[in-house]
């Protein structure tokens, strides 16, 4: 007891004496030749390490193009390792906003750990890019003026999905996801369409997360026989859902959809048990853009890999936050000039051109796609300009 | 629920519950024999995944990968215990829970090293790739029936082993009491050792039977090494046996739970264990 305080103290001294040298040198770079100081605070370690990494490169590669700087400013990284913990989550993003000033906040992957995001940078009024987590909440009820999203909210591409399988002449359909905040939104958000459509969900079946025995599942979508499944999974689930749903032989008889994380970034894993699937999201791997095919080949001359959906989300919030420091030549104290920059900007998108909704988050064209040859290729688009209807935001 | 649901739902069970019992008899071996609280075992579950991963894209075979692995994880348990934890059985509970929590960190970022941190799938053999139809729209894979006859036939032989054989002998008199199996001029670290590299290729094992179907992915350790747990809970700590009943028993329970009483579905396998321990606080069975 005795030596483990007498080593925090220490600790804690050393800290205040380095905090001491460090500070006054500070203000004086801050006076003319400022970097803009950016805050990365995504996973790199666990299981959503490689979409961390995606995203962190996507964005470095929008900083690349624009001669390494944004909007003709220099910019320094600062980056924080959030495990998708969301129990770390405020304490890491505090360390971004008080200890590093950071002039904006990038993060993160985790629908949990985002939403602690957004609760600090509305309490401190730091500006916060999403690139990836969907929960509806953030361009919902916790909307701000200094919360932006490049993703896609949870209700989007279900929304989409709920349109296109009552197009398909599905009457009857049993809903299947891991009874989580993204997985309960996603649900709801295909019902409304599909149900608005004249569909009816026959069940609703949801297993906790993130549990991947799915065998009773199986047997109780056999025994009920619908005209189609809708399923939320990503990751590890995903490719054992697509695999059992396979080997039970359903997927002959009852047609399986959902939206695209059930096969983007897992289609090497499932192999050819994903070979025609339907999904929809706001990216494809075949887009025609002129933007989506210069994208890829920067992206794969940089980085050696084919780049995914999270990579030009990373890509678009580093666009999006460079069009607002263009707006205000690089003078982040004007934050409301800043703001009214990044909202009426249009993203040159791989994914296509996009434009912010009033909550801040992308109008986009959902595509839907199908699993050939280990590509999400492009079949129509879904829905056109879709807007999610930000229920709960006041602003 | 019809009679035919109702009997493929069991066959589920089943299947499901004799898949943990593999997976969790070495943690009761190792938990119940050596007293040591071994966190880690969900990452030697994980190991067996990855082995059987790594090891099928190069050797293309499944089979020549799992007699590879398997050789592989017991002479890794077998360092282990000589290395590690060979050094834990006179100290605290605390000082294990810390080691093998220090493990699960090395394994996991030797794995990201190593293969990195993508999902994986491991095909299944071509001669167990056949389905079995059961009813109009719902067939069975073989090579889930496959696992259960693998998984009964392993709990056989260990039952074979530590009540029929000379070594299981030893094992449970090395558990009961150690100083007095030492005496009589057996060598008990010997025998811990192999216990111990027992457990791990048990684990190890289970990784790999289930890697076709599970798929192979970072931090699924993790997952199953509290529901392990739970089956030792219940089952008796040591008691191979009890796990086995515990396992099956919570085959059911999770199973018709997620299709009776869908939204409380996480809980069924909880309020099962609170029961159990409420009737017997020792679990079912005690002891080997």
């Amino acid at each position: 007891m005795d030596q483990g305080f007498n080593r925090r103290q220490f600790l804690l001294s050393t800290a205040g004496v380095a905090a001491g040298l460090a500070l006054p040198a500070s203000p004086l770079f801050a006076q003319s030749n400022r970097k803009i100081r950016i805050g990365l605070m995504l996973p790199y370690t666990g299981t959503y390490a490689s979409l961390g990494n995606a995203i962190t490169n996507g964005f470095k590669l929008a900083v690349e193009e624009s001669g390494g700087k944004l909007g003709g400013m220099d910019i320094e990284y600062f980056t924080v390792d959030d495990e998708s913990d969301p129990a770390k989550a405020p304490e890491n993003a505090n360390k971004l906003v008080k200890r590093d000033k950071v002039d904006v906040l990038i993060g993160t992957v985790h629908s949990g750990v985002a939403l602690a995001m957004a609760r600090v940078a509305r309490e401190t009024n730091t500006l916060l890019i999403v690139p990836n987590a969907g929960a509806d909440e953030i361009t919902g009820p916790l909307c701000a003026p200094n919360i932006f999203r490049t993703s896609f909210s949870s209700w989007q591409p279900s929304y989409a999905m709920g349109n296109v399988m009552a197009e398909r002449k599905h009457k009857t359909v049993v809903t299947l996801s891991w009874k989580y905040a993204f997985g309960e939104q996603s649900v709801a958000g295909f019902k409304e369409a599909f149900e608005k459509a004249g569909g009816k969900v026959v069940k609703e079946m949801y297993l906790p997360f993130p549990n991947v025995e799915f065998q009773p599942y199986l047997t109780e979508i056999a025994a009920l026989k619908p005209d189609a499944v809708f399923v939320f999974f990503s990751g590890g689930g995903a490719v054992k859902f697509v695999k059992d749903y396979a080997t039970a032989g359903l997927r002959t008889s009852i047609p399986l959809y959902g939206p695209g994380f059930l096969t983007d970034g897992t289609l090497e894993a499932q192999g050819e048990a994903a070979e025609g699937l339907l999904t929809t999201l706001h990216y494809a791997d075949n887009l025609d853009f002129p933007k989506s095919k210069s994208f890829k080949a920067a992206y794969f001359k940089a980085f050696k890999v084919q780049p995914d959906v999270f990579a030009v989300q990373g890509y678009d919030a580093a666009q999006l936050f460079g069009a607002g420091l263009a707006g205000v030549k690089g003078d982040v104290g004007k934050r409301a000039e800043l703001i009214k920059a990044m909202e009426s900007a249009t993203i040159d998108s791989p994914r296509g051109a996009f434009t912010l909704s009033k909550a801040h988050n992308p109008v986009q064209d959902i595509y839907l796609r199908k699993v050939e040859g280990k590509e999400n290729k492009l079949v129509s688009v879904a829905a056109k300009a879709l807007a999610d209807p930000a229920r709960g935001c006041r602003m | 629920m019809d009679f035919s649901t109702f009997l493929i739902q069991l066959l589920n069970a089943l299947q499901y519950g004799l898949l943990l019992f593999l997976v969790a008899s070495g943690l009761t071996l190792v938990f119940g024999i050596m007293g040591i609280i071994n966190l880690a075992h969900g990452s030697f579950y994980m190991m067996g995944a990855y082995m059987a991963f790594s090891l099928t894209s190069l050797t293309g075979n499944l089979l020549i990968a799992v007699v590879l692995g398997v050789a592989l994880s017991a002479l890794i348990g077998f360092l282990l215990e000589w290395g590690l934890f060979s050094r834990l059985y006179k100290r605290d509970h605390l000082d294990q829970v810390l080691l093998t929590y220090g493990l699960i960190l090395m394994f996991e970022e030797t794995r990201s090293l190593i293969v990195g941190d993508d999902v994986h799938g491991v095909p299944i053999p071509e001669l167990l790739s056949a389905s079995i139809q059961l009813s109009e729209t719902l067939s069975y894979p073989v090579y889930r029936l496959f696992m259960s006859a693998v998984c009964i036939a392993l709990a056989i032989g260990m039952y074979w082993l530590i009540r029929r054989t000379r070594l299981g002998m030893m094992i449970r008199a090395g558990s009961s009491n150690r100083e007095m199996v030492q005496a009589l001029g057996i060598n008990i670290d010997l025998i811990y050792r192999l216990v111990f590299a027992l457990g791990v290729t048990l684990a190890a094992f289970a990784g790999m039977l289930a890697a076709p179907v599970s798929s192979v992915y970072p931090g699924m350790g993790n997952q199953v090494l509290i529901i392990c747990f739970v089956v030792v809970v219940i089952g008796g700590v040591g008691s191979v046996w009890g796990a086995l009943v515990a396992a099956l028993l919570i085959g059911l329970a999770d199973t018709f739970g997620k299709v009776i009483i869908p939204d409380y579905a996480g809980l069924t396998v909880y309020i099962l264990m609170a029961a159990v321990l409420l009737w017997r606080p020792e679990g079912i069975f005690r002891r080997i």
